[in-house]
C-alpha cells in the first residue's frame, strides 16, 4: 500500500478506517484459496497482481483517464453493453459486490432478506468503501430482478444511477422494449460524454467486446480437457477481473494464459489428476471476491470445469455479429445479441435448462452443482425446473443455497463430500 | 480385523468397533474439545483401521488419522447393514437433518439437507425443552399427554422461543406447546423426506430418531411406516466402521458397478 494510493483513496472520500480492515483482510483470504494452489499457469501471475493491487493501479488509471476527461461508467450486469460505452470513448468498469464485509453496512438500511449480491453492492457505497464506485461519473443499474430494482432507487440518494429496463419475456414486443432501451442508453452516453457515438466507432467497439468473449471461449475451451489444465478457482478469477480491467489488457493476457493452458493440454499435462470429478456450477452469479464455493468444491476433491453464469458463459457465449451498417443497424444488434443472455429474470427462460445439459455435456462433467445466492429468488424457482431437466437426462445434481458468510461452510462441505461420493468415477 | 467408525457430530461422538459384527459402542458428548474426547474414546480400545464421519470428521482425521466420509454415505452404508431391504435413510441430528434415497442395490441416489440453520433438528427440540424446563428425555411423553391442540408457525428456532414465550404468557399448558412444537418439526422434516419421493423401508436415525412422538408424527403425516433402530445415533458410526472395513477407494469402485446395474 503507497502512500500515492492512500492519498488517492483519500480524495475519493474513502473511509480509509474500514477500507483498511478490508484491505488488511483480503491478503490471507487469497492466499488461503489462491496462492495455496498447486501447479498453478504462470500466467496467473498477472491477475494475482491484480488483486495484490486490486484498489490501486486500475483505479489510478482510471482516475487520471478521468482527469482528462473521459467518464468512467460502473455496471453491475451482463446486460449492460460495454460497446456503446466503448463507442463514446468512456470506459466501462464492472463493480465488485462479492464479499461478507460489505453486507453489515448496507443492512443500515437495506432490509436483511436480501440477497447477498445486492446488499454487498449497496454496501460499498454506502460505507465509501470502493474506489471504483467513487471515481465513476454514472452507475448503470437493469431490472433483472426486483432487489436490485429498489435498491438502485436508494442507491441513487448517494451517486447518479441510470437504469435500462430489461424485459422478462423473450417475445418479439418485449424484444422490441430492449432494443428501444438500447437505443435510450446510447442517447445517455452521448450525452453523459458530450461525443456522438459514430456507426464507425461503434464496430470498433464492437470487434473490441467480441474479442475479449473470443478470449474468454478459448479459455473456457480449454477447461474441456481431461485432465483439466486449469484450476475452477484461477478460472473464476480471470473472468472476474475481466469484468474491471481494460479491455484490450485483458485481451492480451487471457489469450496469454491461453497459450500457456494449450501447451499443457497439447503435453497432456492436468492441474488435477485426470479421475478428478468434474463439475460444472450454473445459477445466481459470483461477484469478485466471490470465490466460497469453488474453494469448497476444489479443496474436497473435485474440478470446477465450467460456470454456466453471468460469471462465466453467459457473459461470452453470444457475439454481435461484425457487419458493421448503420448505427441504428449496428445497435439493433447489439440488443439482439443481449437477448439471448438467459437470465432467470425471463419467463419462460428454458434455453437456459438447454443451455445446461449442453454444457454438462460439452464439458464432460460427472455432475452440476446448482448455486443459488440466498434470497435470489428467480434462480431459487428456476432450480426446480434445472432438477427435472437433470433428472432427465441422468445428470446428477447438488443444489446449493448460500450466502457470502461462512457460518454454513460446514454443512456445505458435508453436501459436496456426500455429492463427491455420489458421482466419483 | 477389528475396524472402528467414528461418528463426530455436533451434539454427540460415537465409536463403534467391528470385527465381523458389532464389537463395541460407545456414546459421549462432544462438548468443546471433540478432539480430546475421540483420543480419550480410542485409546481404550484397539482396532486396525478407522474411518471418521460426521460433522468434526475433517478436524478429527487431520489430527488422528483414518479416512473420512460424509455422514450421508455412513448413514446410508450402516441402515442397510442393519435393515437389507432399507430404500430411505433419515437422519436428524444435532444440527442437520437429511434424508437420502437408496438405489436398490444400497447405494446413495440422492438427498436433501436443510439449509443452514438448526430449525428442523435435534437442537431445536433441545432449545425448546429448556424453555419449557423438561428434561430432553421427557418432552416426547409430555407432547403425547396433550389434551389440546396450538399451533407454533415459526420454525426458526429464536423466533419460535418467543412464540412459545408468548403461548406461556397466555397460560397455555406445557404438554400443548410441546405438541406443537413437535408438530411444527414433524412437518418440515416430512415435508423434506416427500421432496425426495421416499420409497420403504424408511429407517429413522439419529438422536431425534429417540423422540417417540417425533417418529409417530412424522410416520403419520407420511403415511409410511418408519423403522426406528434400537441405537439410533450409532447408525453413522456403524457405518463408518463398514467403510473402514472395505476401504474407502473399494466402497467407490463398487458404487460404480451398483449404479451401472441400477441404471440398466
Amino acid at each position: 500500500m503507497t502512500t500515492d494510493n492512500r492519498q488517492m483513496w483519500a480524495e475519493l472520500g474513502i473511509d480509509l478506517k474500514k477500507h483498511d480492515m478490508l484491505m488488511n483482510a483480503l491478503p490471507p483470504i487469497y492466499k488461503e484459496i489462491y496462492l495455496s494452489q498447486k501447479n498453478r499457469p504462470q500466467g496467473m501471475g498477472f491477475f494475482d497482481f491484480v488483486v495484490g493491487d486490486i484498489h490501486g493501479i486500475r483505479v489510478q488509471e482510471l482516475r487520471q483517464d478521468a482527469k482528462n476527461g473521459t467518464i468512467v461508467v460502473a455496471t453491475y450486469c451482463v446486460f449492460v453493453p460495454d460497446e456503446i460505452v466503448l463507442a463514446a470513448d468512456a470506459i466501462p468498469v464492472g463493480l465488485c459486490a462479492g464479499t461478507q464485509f460489505s453486507v453489515p453496512i448496507a443492512e443500515e438500511v437495506l432490509p436483511r432478506n436480501t440477497c447477498a449480491l445486492i446488499k454487498s453492492s449497496f454496501g460499498f457505497k454506502l460505507g465509501r468503501i470502493c474506489p471504483y464506485v467513487q471515481t465513476s461519473h454514472l452507475i448503470v443499474g437493469e431490472t433483472t430482478c426486483d432487489g436490485k430494482k429498489k435498491m438502485f432507487e436508494i442507491l441513487a440518494e448517494y451517486h447518479p444511477v441510470y437504469i435500462m429496463e430489461v424485459p422478462n419475456k423473450k417475445t418479439q414486443r418485449s424484444r422490441d422494449l430492449w432494443r428501444g432501451e438500447v437505443l435510450a442508453f446510447k442517447e445517455v452516453i452521448e450525452k453523459k460524454t458530450g461525443n456522438k457515438i459514430t456507426a464507425d466507432r461503434l464496430i470498433k467497439s464492437t470487434r473490441l467486446v467480441n474479442d475479449r468473449r473470443r478470449a474468454l471461449q478459448r479459455l473456457y475451451n480449454t477447461r474441456k480437457a481431461n485432465p483439466v489444465p486449469i484450476s475452477g478457482k484461477d478460472a473464476l478469477l480471470a473472468t472476474q477481473v475481466s469484468f474491471y480491467d481494460d479491455v484490450s489488457r485483458c485481451i492480451k493476457q487471457v489469450n496469454a494464459l491461453c497459450d500457456e493452458v494449450e501447451k499443457r493440454i497439447a503435453n497432456g499435462e492436468g492441474v488435477f489428476p485426470a479421475k478428478t470429478p468434474r463439475v460444472l456450477i450454473s445459477g445466481s452469479p459470483m461477484a469478485i471476491p466471490n470465490w466460497k464455493l469453488h474453494h469448497i468444491l476444489e479443496t474436497a476433491g473435485a474440478a470446477v470445469v465450467c460456470e454456466e453464469s453471468c460469471i462465466g458463459t453467459r457473459m461470452f457465449s453470444d457475439l454481435v455479429p461484425e457487419k458493421g451498417g448503420t448505427v441504428e443497424e449496428q445497435l439493433k444488434a447489439i440488443a439482439d445479441r443481449y437477448m439471448q443472455i438467459h437470465c432467470a429474470c425471463f419467463t419462460p427462460n428454458d434455453e437456459r435448462l438447454d443451455d445446461i445439459v449442453r454444457l454438462a455435456r460439452e464439458y464432460k462433467v460427472d455432475g452440476v452443482v446448482h448455486y443459488n445466492l440466498q434470497f435470489c429468488h428467480t434462480y431459487a424457482n428456476e432450480a426446480v425446473k434445472v432438477e427435472k431437466a437433470l433428472a432427465k437426462e441422468g445428470i446428477p445434481l447438488l443444489r446449493v443455497e448460500t450466502d457470502y458468510s461462512d457460518e454454513d461452510a460446514g454443512q456445505l462441505r458435508t453436501r459436496v463430500d456426500a455429492f463427491l461420493e455420489m458421482i466419483r468415477r | 480385523m477389528i475396524c472402528a467408525g467414528l461418528d463426530v457430530g455436533s451434539r454427540t461422538i460415537v465409536l463403534v468397533t467391528m470385527d465381523g459384527s458389532i464389537v463395541d459402542s460407545a456414546i459421549l458428548e462432544t462438548g468443546v474439545n471433540p478432539l480430546r474426547r475421540c483420543q480419550e474414546l480410542l485409546a481404550a480400545r484397539s482396532y486396525q483401521r478407522l474411518v471418521v464421519t460426521g460433522y468434526g470428521r475433517h478436524l478429527v482425521s487431520s489430527a488422528i488419522g483414518g479416512e473420512t466420509v460424509s455422514e450421508i454415505r455412513a448413514y446410508a452404508v450402516g441402515a442397510r447393514y442393519l435393515y437389507p431391504d432399507c430404500r430411505t435413510v433419515l437422519d436428524v441430528g444435532g444440527q442437520d437433518s437429511k434424508v437420502t434415497l437408496l438405489f436398490p442395490e444400497g447405494e446413495v441416489l440422492k438427498f436433501e439437507m436443510n439449509d443452514r440453520c438448526a430449525a428442523g433438528s435435534g437442537k431445536f427440540l433441545e432449545v425448546m425443552a429448556k424453555t419449557l424446563e423438561v428434561d430432553i428425555g421427557n418432552l416426547s411423553a409430555l407432547a403425547l399427554s396433550a389434551s389440546r391442540v396450538v399451533q407454533i408457525n415459526s420454525l426458526c428456532t429464536v423466533f419460535a422461543e418467543s412464540e412459545v414465550v408468548s403461548l406461556i404468557s397466555r397460560g397455555v399448558e406445557s404438554s400443548a406447546i410441546a405438541m406443537a412444537l413437535h408438530e411444527a418439526i414433524a412437518a418440515r422434516i416430512a415435508g423434506m423426506v416427500r421432496r425426495i419421493g421416499p420409497k420403504e423401508k424408511v429407517v429413522f436415525a439419529g438422536g431425534a430418531a429417540l423422540n417417540k412422538c417425533l417418529c409417530q408424527l412424522i410416520s403419520e403425516k407420511l403415511g409410511i411406516e418408519i423403522t426406528v433402530p434400537p441405537e439410533p445415533q450409532s447408525v453413522g458410526a456403524i457405518g463408518a466402521a463398514l467403510i473402514a472395513k472395505s476401504g474407502v477407494r473399494l466402497q467407490h469402485a463398487a458404487i460404480e458397478e451398483t449404479k451401472t446395474e441400477a441404471i440398466k
